[in-house]
């Protein structure tokens, strides 16, 4: 199992995977927004989504866990 | 003149607005987040009042509550400063409808403007050059590739609603667009809630250089000359400079005439900047109308020894232009260079706290800037936390004065493209005075990904 983390404090601005979705390793799983500028978040192993733990719209911190995968 | 001025931004813009009213003994009036309570507009102002939570939506972009402030405080204008509400056309006319003064243009202007779409028509009424290109939306992805072959490519494909380089992106053959047109299309609607997108021809080896006017009540419009600022990434400008060290005084006196057309022809008043793209042949085309004071002014301020904030003040308050066009003379060089808090390679950006920050002084230097030791760099805003201003005699000296001034810019705590900024400024292309918009992609990056942390 790996959580993946924000790399950058921001809002979360889309969630492009949705729970129980196969994922490969590199893929853009959420893309954040900080200081006007889209952020994507890659998946760094394939696997399942198993949980979204960031909702559209949150406010998170650095290394905020957004997306459980297993 | 206005006694109380309200001003509807922060950062460093709010700092600079708030210097020329103290100077004209007008009070200020600062708004600002709960992430800005420490900053320096908000200690520098007369009085300052908090409008809300951090995200711009809840504060900065909130009309009612900034209403609420004015009339509270009984300030009798609002300065929009750029960027937020400045070229919003719901404020400009809220502002207006409760008997406030509104310093830019009327409502009305800002609208006809807004659209790039609707500019494009308008200036070609105006007898301005435009860009060989579509003047009605473009519905889909397959007329956007109908379109596009008929132009020819490469094309521009662009958000009519656009700014800051958000909805627009160069596209080389039919397959790029067909990738590029949704993507574009879907992130204008949620960015500007319009996702009208149009295609321009793209001019190979553009330079970005516009026009500076300013237009009073009485029917006066006056040109400030130009400012180059072909130095961007990611479509947003770094490097201004005054004036174009690129064009000639023919295509000078050419693009002041367009620029003072084009706004007559919209009734343009107050501060307001047509920008154009320059060909390598000097060919000139308009590309947008900022209704509003620029980030980049301060290079105009310091070859013509204009206060631009003054300026629209008094014009605001409808007074009269005191000069004519022969009257304004340029002088010397002037250099802008945006401080941004990102890192200098990938322009990722990098929020955090300053730990240390000093500032190079020196002849010829003048600082923008918003933070302080121990300020800090939210995600909630744009990152420029900072503007460098050099003037020199000749483009040497200010090019020589500018990178003394940036080995001495100490930014601590987070990364900064101070690095960027000075293999730039210090880059034998640049040193030339030829840059063109795709000098970060050609020149910049190539080398400077050995530095890259």
């Amino acid at each position: 199992m790996t959580i993946v983390k924000a790399s950058m404090a921001g809002t979360v601005w889309k969630i492009l995977v949705a729970e129980g979705e196969q994922v490969s390793a590199g893929q853009d799983v959420v893309i954040l927004e900080s200081m006007k500028m889209e952020i994507p978040i890659a998946a760094e192993e394939a696997g399942t989504v198993k949980r979204i733990i960031a909702a559209e719209g949150d406010f998170i911190n650095v290394d905020d866990d957004l997306v459980e995968i297993e | 003149m206005f006694k109380k001025v309200l001003i509807a931004n922060r950062g460093e813009i709010a700092r600079r607005i708030i210097r020329t009213c103290k100077r004209l003994d007008i009070e200020t009036v600062a708004i600002y987040s709960e992430a800005d309570a420490n900053s320096l507009h908000v200690k520098e102002a007369t009085e300052s009042f908090c409008i809300g939570k951090p995200p711009v939506a809840q504060s900065y972009l909130n009309v009612e509550a900034i209403l609420d402030v004015a009339k509270q405080t009984g300030a009798d204008a609002v300065h929009p400063g750029y960027g937020l509400l400045s070229e919003n056309t719901a404020f400009a006319k809220r502002v207006e409808e409760a008997g406030l003064t509104f310093i830019g243009p009327n409502s009305d202007v800002i609208q006809a403007m807004g659209s790039k779409l609707e500019a494009r028509k308008t200036m070609q009424q105006a007898g301005v050059p435009i860009v060989q290109g579509v003047n009605e939306p473009i519905a889909d992805t397959d007329e956007a590739a109908k379109i596009a072959e008929e132009i020819g490519y490469p094309v521009m494909l662009k958000a009519s609603a656009g700014g800051g380089g958000i909805g627009m992106q160069l596209v080389n053959n039919e397959e790029e667009l067909r990738k590029a047109f949704e993507g574009n299309q879907k992130r204008a609607q949620s960015f500007f809630g319009d996702g009208t997108m149009f295609i321009e021809k793209f001019i190979a080896e553009p330079h970005h250089v516009e026009v500076q006017v300013l237009a009073d009540i009485h029917g006066n419009v006056v040109p400030v000359f130009e400012r180059e600022c072909s130095i961007q990434r990611r479509n947003q400008k770094v490097v201004e400079e005054a004036p174009s060290p690129f064009i000639s005084e023919e295509t000078r006196n050419k693009m002041l005439d367009a620029a003072v057309e084009a706004a007559k022809h919209i009734g343009y008043t107050n501060a307001g900047t047509i920008e154009f793209l320059v060909d390598r042949d000097q060919n000139f085309y308009f590309l947008e109308m900022n209704t509003r004071l620029q980030v980049e002014h301060p290079v105009t301020e310091e070859i013509t020894g204009l206060d631009l904030v003054e300026q629209q003040l008094k014009v605001a308050n409808g007074e009269k232009l005191a000069f004519s066009r022969e009257d304004i003379q340029k002088k010397g060089h002037a250099i802008e260079v945006r401080i941004y808090a990102e890192h200098p390679v990938t322009f990722f950006p990098s929020p955090g706290k300053i730990t240390k920050l000093v500032l190079p002084e020196g002849e010829g230097i003048r600082h923008e800037v918003a933070v302080e030791t121990g300020s800090d760099v939210t995600p909630f805003y744009d990152p420029m936390i900072g503007k460098l201003v050099v003037f020199g005699a000749t483009r040497e000296e200010a090019c020589a004065r500018l990178a003394n001034a940036l080995q001495n810019y100490i930014v601590e705590g987070i990364q900064t493209n101070i690095p960027m900024l000075l293999d730039t400024v210090t880059h034998e292309q640049f040193l030339s005075g030829i840059t063109t918009t795709k000098f970060v992609e050609e020149y910049y990056l190539p080398k400077a990904t050995v530095i890259g942390k």
